[in-house]
């Protein structure tokens, strides 16, 4: 019977994906050992702990409503000690390192960093992380209480939202000792994408043909939720702005999705997009040394792809 | 102010990684190692503060080992102000227990502020700057892009997803994450590195292991399973469904 | 007189020249104009750097403007660069410092002897020690000292490419030292990692085999010639670069060291010595073919029915003054019809690729309406030709973008010349 804590996040308001996707993995855990999986909010996001529908007990502990690395680390660490989870699941995101490396040291719990599975073994649990930017995977054991870094990705978020019965019971907390103080958030300037950050590109080559021809692609990229980037005959060609070129002498991208319209994949192309996630290329030449890289692959005109795809999503 | 940045050696991701014949940990005999590239920025954001006058000294830290030597000089070389190897008595067994010794060095040394790299390659077991302050009862942000110091508090700029940023104060003595400088690390001359070699002096430290057994057991460390090339899709219908189970359609 | 701005003037008031007194208002002088009073620190700073002093004779004649490549494409030139120098401007902190790709077009015609060939890296090396470098720049060095090649590529990688053809080929990497061959073949970073590069690698290894030379290569323990680290003004780079490569020389005993990269072969012949003292038997790969020609010509018997053209490179052709020995190979081809551009030999315009700037395309874009090597991709394709021939392995990739560039697709190819000449020989 494994007792599973997963530490939410959020930003503005709204939880992060990686809440559901957290609580998604630790619903599916309780519920093959037969535990119990429970969701620690902080602060307003009490208000919204119905939408953490996996969750049996959704714990709100009283807390500022911005992140503060010192006083959450400290809120997790209580909750650790009073509640004795088996497993405490924390993302491995920019909250995530934080909070998992101090409340580990503090409380002398083992940390297993940047896991994309876990699986309950008797009353064990194994858990598989990604190490060497993604070249090799750990596969570990541990049999004692542990927190596990949860990289993003790891489980459809859906998977969080439904299937537990989501009591909801304050905390009360430690505090921090005041050292780290929130000041403000910072948006991200409107002027142009930084493609560097973008979750989704969907990215064009010299099979455009022409610039009027970039619309159609910019459409597709609008209802895909994703940013457009380039290869440099296009921008070379004044099609678009140097601030959206991919590769050599232009940015290295490492998004989610990288949707490779029309680009054959020269190495100076490659060398700036091969840390993609998922690549998925569509050219018409079947030799085209994109298709070395990629994920997936489609042969064929690129702008047939994005008119079929526009009409499945319409 | 003084600032403490410690460097890591890691294995360089250019080369082929291979398995050693547990079938549990990296083949290191062949590998070639280099300064994790968090870790060059981290140093490059203290030596930013130095020339903006918000700091005195920069003192670069490393284990003992092969190329500590280099990475020292080149710290050097880059504009830190002291340089000092860490002999390390007993051996780390995961990265948790190298940033308990990375922070006993850090302790004698003494520093206002601790800047490492915000994560590496191989540091499975948890991140440096986490346990390192938490050893050293100070403060932690980390995923830092940025440093502002003034007196005895330091302004910090956290990067969260999406390009969003947080403004943080933090008292010092602190633990400082590094994602990026705010400039890309510099490049160090060669001719400038052998110079610093013939006159500069590499202090010492030591920090001694207890050597505790980990708590995690290791089954198999092991490529991730992957196909040959490209699965190659016939239509946008099918490119529509793999877009689904991406969660990006 | 009237009142004018220039009437201040000096005037002496005995002038004696060669015994004849010349006193009079007639050599009256005015004092210098508000035009020409400048602030000339940027001049002097420039002019101290040793190997730099030779701007000082700039007169601002414009030859330069008129035959630099970068102005044919922009708004720069070696006139400009002293414009600007006379104005204030700290060359060392400017990007026109990174504009110039050495091709030495402006040495050729300046009157003055002003030598941007040697004033450039010399500027640049004050500029990489003082941290002013592009982050393009800045890349490249990295990767070179941590690799020893400039796209970053695993050193262990570097004999990769002959592993279709391992038993045809002696890779020197671990042999023992004394271990003799004919031809030491110096590969080069392009051949060795970028894939049409390694298509003229293998091409080369075939040549050599039908040729029956004795070669072999240095295979993982060669490094990068460092001629454009020398360029971009790392000079330490360059030297750890020349010592390592010529201890390797030294190891093997050779007669030819055969060269791929006119780069490599200009930093070998030219600044190698200066650094090791040795002296080595370096030839180009067309001066070594050429030197074979009768028996090549006797192996090619296959038919290269193409109009081609040839574009010289700045560093085999301007700076070592070898024209003929690709022009000797071209004509050769059997079958092919050889038309020059019209900017060629002396003259030839330049890829863009030189002085470093096969890592400055980003910086110098802002510059720039179009890449140097796109205008001599349209000059080609003027030509009627449909095979643009190189003999710089730079070259291949900056060529083929710029043919996209121009929608010249199927239109013109670029090949190397191994690759014509191995492609006349059939397998046998």
């Amino acid at each position: 019977m494994a007792n599973i804590l997963v530490v939410t996040e959020h930003i503005k308001g709204n939880f992060e994906d990686i809440s559901f996707e957290m609580l998604g993995l630790a619903r599916e855990l309780a519920g093959a050992t037969g535990g119990t999986c429970s969701a620690l909010v902080f602060g307003a996001m009490k208000s919204n702990a119905s939408q953490l529908g996996a969750a049996d007990v959704v714990l709100a502990a009283d807390a500022g409503d911005e992140y503060n690395p010192e006083e959450y680390s400290a809120i997790v660490e209580s909750v650790i000690k009073d509640k004795s989870p088996d497993l405490v699941l924390i993302g491995s995101t920019s909250m995530g390192v934080d909070i998992a490396g101090q409340v580990g040291t503090t409380l002398n719990l083992p940390i297993i960093s940047y896991c994309n599975a876990i699986e309950a073994s008797g009353s064990a649990f194994k858990c598989t992380s990604q190490l060497y930017g993604g070249k090799l995977n750990s596969q570990v054991q541990v049999s004692q209480q542990a927190i596990v870094m949860v990289l993003a990705g790891s489980a459809d978020p859906e998977t969080g939202k439904s299937g537990g019965s989501a009591s909801l019971e304050d905390v009360s907390a430690g505090k921090g000792a005041g050292k780290v103080r929130f000041k403000t958030l910072i948006e991200p300037e409107a002027s142009d994408v930084d493609i560097t950050q973008s979750q989704v590109l969907v990215s064009i080559g010299r099979g455009v043909g022409s610039k009027d021809d970039i619309e159609a692609i910019e459409e597709l990229a609008e209802s895909l939720n994703a940013d457009v980037s380039c290869s440099r005959p296009i921008v070379d060609a004044g099609w678009m702005s140097k601030s959206r070129q991919v590769g050599k002498s232009g940015l290295k991208v490492k998004p989610k999705v990288y949707l490779a319209l029309g680009i054959s994949g020269a190495p100076e192309h490659i060398e700036g997009m091969k840390s993609a996630s998922t690549i998925i290329a569509v050219n018409t030449d079947p030799q085209a040394p994109i298709f070395d890289v990629a994920h997936y692959g489609i042969v064929g005109d690129l702008f047939d792809v994005t008119e079929e795809l526009m009409d499945e999503l319409d | 102010m003084k600032i403490l940045v410690l460097l890591r050696q890691v294995p360089d991701l250019v080369e082929d990684l291979e398995v050693d014949d547990s079938g549990k940990a990296l083949d290191v005999s062949e590998i070639k190692f280099k300064l994790n590239e968090y870790d060059e920025h981290a140093l490059e954001e203290a030596i930013l503060l130095k020339e903006r006058g918000e700091a005195d000294e920069v003192v670069a830290l490393t284990q003992e080992g092969e190329g500590s030597e280099k990475v020292l000089y080149t710290a050097l070389a880059k504009g830190a102000t002291l340089a000092k190897s860490i002999a390390i008595s007993g051996e780390a067994s995961d990265s948790a227990q190298f940033a308990k010794l990375m922070a006993e060095a850090a302790k004698a040394e003494g520093g206002d502020m601790i800047m490492v790299g915000v994560q590496s390659v191989d540091d499975r077991d948890g991140q440096l700057a986490p346990i390192v302050a938490a050893s050293l009862d100070m403060p932690c942000i980390s995923a830092v892009t940025g440093v502002k110091v003034s007196g005895n508090t330091a302004s910090i700029f956290k990067e969260y997803s999406g390009g969003i940023m947080a403004e943080f104060e933090a008292d010092l003595p602190a633990v400082i994450g590094i994602q990026a400088a705010e400039q890309p690390p510099r490049y160090a001359p060669v001719s400038k590195i052998k110079q610093i070699q013939d006159s500069a002096e590499i202090g010492s430290l030591s920090a001694s292991s207890s050597n505790g057994a980990s708590s995690i057991e290791v089954l198999a460390l092991a490529p991730p399973p992957k196909g040959e090339g490209a699965k190659m899709l016939d239509s946008g219908k099918d490119l529509l469904d793999v877009l689904k189970d991406l969660g990006v359609a | 007189m009237s009142e004018h701005k220039y009437q201040d003037s000096v005037q002496l008031e005995q002038v004696i020249v060669d015994g004849m007194d010349i006193s009079g208002h007639w050599n009256k002088m005015f004092v210098p104009r508000a035009l020409t009073q400048f602030d000339i620190s940027g001049l002097e700073q420039l002019r101290d750097i040793p190997g730099a002093e030779s701007i000082n004779n700039c007169y601002q004649c414009a030859k330069c403007v008129g035959s630099c490549p970068v102005e044919y494409v922009g708004s720069y030139g070696p006139r400009k660069i002293y414009r600007k120098l006379q104005i204030g401007t700290n060359l060392i902190e400017d990007d026109y410092l990174w504009l110039c790709t050495t091709c030495k077009n402006c040495v050729r015609v300046c009157p003055k002897e002003v030598n941007m060939g040697e004033i450039i890296p010399a500027a640049r090396e004050k500029a990489v020690l003082g941290g002013f470098i592009p982050d393009e720049i800045q890349e490249m060095l990295q990767s070179v000292s941590e690799y020893g090649n400039p796209m970053g590529e695993s050193a262990r990688k570097r004999a990769k490419w002959t592993k279709p053809i391992k038993d045809s080929i002696k890779n020197l990497a671990k042999a023992e030292e004394g271990e003799s061959v004919d031809v030491l073949w110096f590969v080069g970073d392009f051949y060795a990692y970028h894939g049409r590069g390694n298509d003229a690698a293998l091409a080369m290894v075939n040549v050599f085999n039908r040729l029956g030379v004795d070669f072999g290569i240095l295979g993982e323990a060669e490094k990068t010639d460092g001629d454009s680290q020398r360029l971009v003004g790392e000079s330490g780079l360059f030297e750890d670069l020349a010592n390592h490569n010529d201890a390797l020389f030294e190891k093997f005993p050779h007669k030819d060291l055969v060269v791929n990269d006119p780069h490599a072969y200009n930093a070998i012949k030219k600044f190698y010595p200066g650094i090791t003292g040795n002296t080595r038997n370096v030839t180009h790969y067309t001066q070594f073919l050429s030197s074979r020609l009768d028996e090549l010509k006797a192996l090619m018997t296959k038919s290269f029915d193409k109009k081609v053209t040839f574009h010289d490179p700045c560093y085999l052709g301007r700076h070592n003054d070898e024209y003929n020995a690709p022009r000797e190979l071209i004509n050769s081809i059997p079958g092919a019809t050889f038309i020059e551009m019209p900017r060629h030999k002396e003259q030839s315009y330049c890829c863009g690729g030189g002085g470093g700037g096969m890592w400055l395309d980003g910086l110098v874009a802002n510059y720039t309406s179009e890449r140097l090597s796109t205008n001599r991709v349209r000059e080609a394709v003027e030509t009627g030709a449909e095979v643009l021939l190189v003999c710089c392995p730079y070259e291949v990739s900056r060529f083929e973008d710029a043919v996209k560039a121009v929608n010249a697709e199927g239109k013109l190819e670029v090949m190397d010349i191994v690759e014509v000449i191995n492609a006349c020989i059939p397998e046998g």
